[in-house]
């Protein structure tokens, strides 16, 4: 008898030029398992908590800010992040802006992010040194981090909180109209494909499979389609470490 | 007097002699400059149950002025300034061994007796319900919150 299909999820923050990489993945995993799995893409975290909180989801690209809820609470095992992939911020403003520095933003300005969980904690922990925090700021929260960019151009927000690799993959002709103040260093926070309790006995198998990617013509491929160079094994302890510190910085 | 001391000294700092909650103690450079904290950085260590260091990270080693090999195995009080009120980390004890986090502003000491503030993050590690140690991790705290500490600290002593 057919199993129900197992649910594959990605953190909603994927770069939309990857949408399709995403189901070339899902493709490719499905014929390497030889099993069923959903690429289900819900359009923002709060649905895909709830799903997660629901036992909805058996495989997910998680962004480090739900690692604690998966690994602690819902069983799940890290299994693998993508190889010299780290989640970085950058604060950016318009060229034109007045401040040089962090410490020359003021209170009381308009700050624009997305939803994206880990990359606006840490953009507003960059702030702190400017005694700015979420009572005297008025945040603009985007869809998507092109928006971001257009809320500094336009001047609807003074300040934009950007995952790196985003502010780095916009348009040139955006790009050279805005300035970081700062970027991150932090390389220990990063996204991670989890798998959970209904899907374990496929973890050794699916481990292989995915360090085996480069070394093969359509695992390179895969691997392109989602901008990724490989995959590499998480430990157990490693990810624990990455709970605690995004433990340390929350709230 | 070591080299350390000796380079303090002659560059218009001051020894210390610091007394330590384990009973142990030692002389410290203490010069009176300060390294700014550098933007984006998060300083992280982890130590075991007893608070000795073991592991660093990058920016620890940079910020510190020690080797990782000089950090691995040395209890974490290796930072501590002796402008920091001993108050400050029986509150830190107290509360990280009572199963809680503890947030406060620390001024650290480096190697070469300068200092450097942070605002630092202490929580207990668990695992399956068993303490295995402490992660700690610092940010770039605000000149505000600096100014505010340094005129509080020395009241606590």
């Amino acid at each position: 008898m057919k199993h129900k299909p197992f649910q594959f999820t990605v953190s909603p923050d994927f770069a939309p030029t990857s949408l399709a990489g995403w189901h070339i993945f899902n493709t490719w995993l499905q014929r390497s398992l030889d099993t069923r799995i959903h690429l289900d893409i819900y359009q923002d975290f709060a649905s895909q908590r709830q799903a997660i909180r629901n036992d909805a989801i058996d495989l997910i690209f998680a962004n480090p800010y739900d690692a604690s809820m998966l690994v602690r609470e819902k069983g799940f095992h890290c299994l693998a992040r993508p190889g010299g992939c780290s989640d970085e911020v950058v604060i950016a403003v318009r060229g034109d802006h007045p401040a040089s520095t962090v410490e020359e933003l003021e209170a009381g300005m308009r700050l624009a992010s997305t939803d994206d969980p880990d990359v606006h904690m840490m953009g507003m922990i960059m702030l702190e040194p400017a005694n700015i925090n979420a009572d005297n700021i008025e945040r603009r929260t985007c869809s998507s981090y092109v928006l971001v960019a257009k809320e500094l151009l336009s001047v609807q927000s003074e300040v934009g909180l950007f995952l790196a690799e985003a502010f780095y993959g916009l348009s040139k002709i955006t790009r050279r109209q805005l300035r970081p103040l700062v970027q991150s260093q932090i390389q220990v926070v990063h996204h991670a494909l989890m798998i959970g309790p209904r899907m374990q006995h496929l973890t050794e198998t699916l481990l292989q499979r995915l360090q085996e990617m480069p070394q093969t013509s359509r695992g390179q491929g895969v691997l392109d389609s989602l901008g990724y160079k490989s995959w590499e094994a998480v430990e157990e302890e490693d990810v624990e470490f990455m709970i605690d510190l995004m433990d340390t910085l929350v709230g | 007097m070591n080299s350390q001391n000796l380079e303090a000294a002659q560059s218009g700092g001051r020894t210390f002699t610091l007394h330590f909650f384990d009973g142990s103690s030692r002389d410290v450079p203490v010069v009176d400059v300060e390294e700014p904290y550098p933007d984006g950085r998060l300083i992280v260590s982890r130590t075991d149950p007893d608070g000795i260091i073991t592991h660093v990270n990058q920016s620890f080693v940079d910020m510190s002025g020690y080797s990782e090999a000089e950090l691995l195995g040395t209890p974490h009080h290796i930072l501590r300034h002796p402008d920091m009120p001993p108050a400050a980390f029986k509150g830190l004890w107290d509360a990280i061994k009572a199963g809680n986090r503890w947030q406060g502003y620390v001024k650290n000491l480096r190697k070469d007796g300068r200092f450097y503030w942070v605002y630092a993050t202490v929580i207990p590690n668990l695992r399956r319900g068993k303490l295995i140690g402490y992660t700690s991790v610092r940010r770039k705290p605000s000149r505000l919150r600096i100014e505010e500490c340094e005129a509080l600290y020395p009241t606590l002593f």
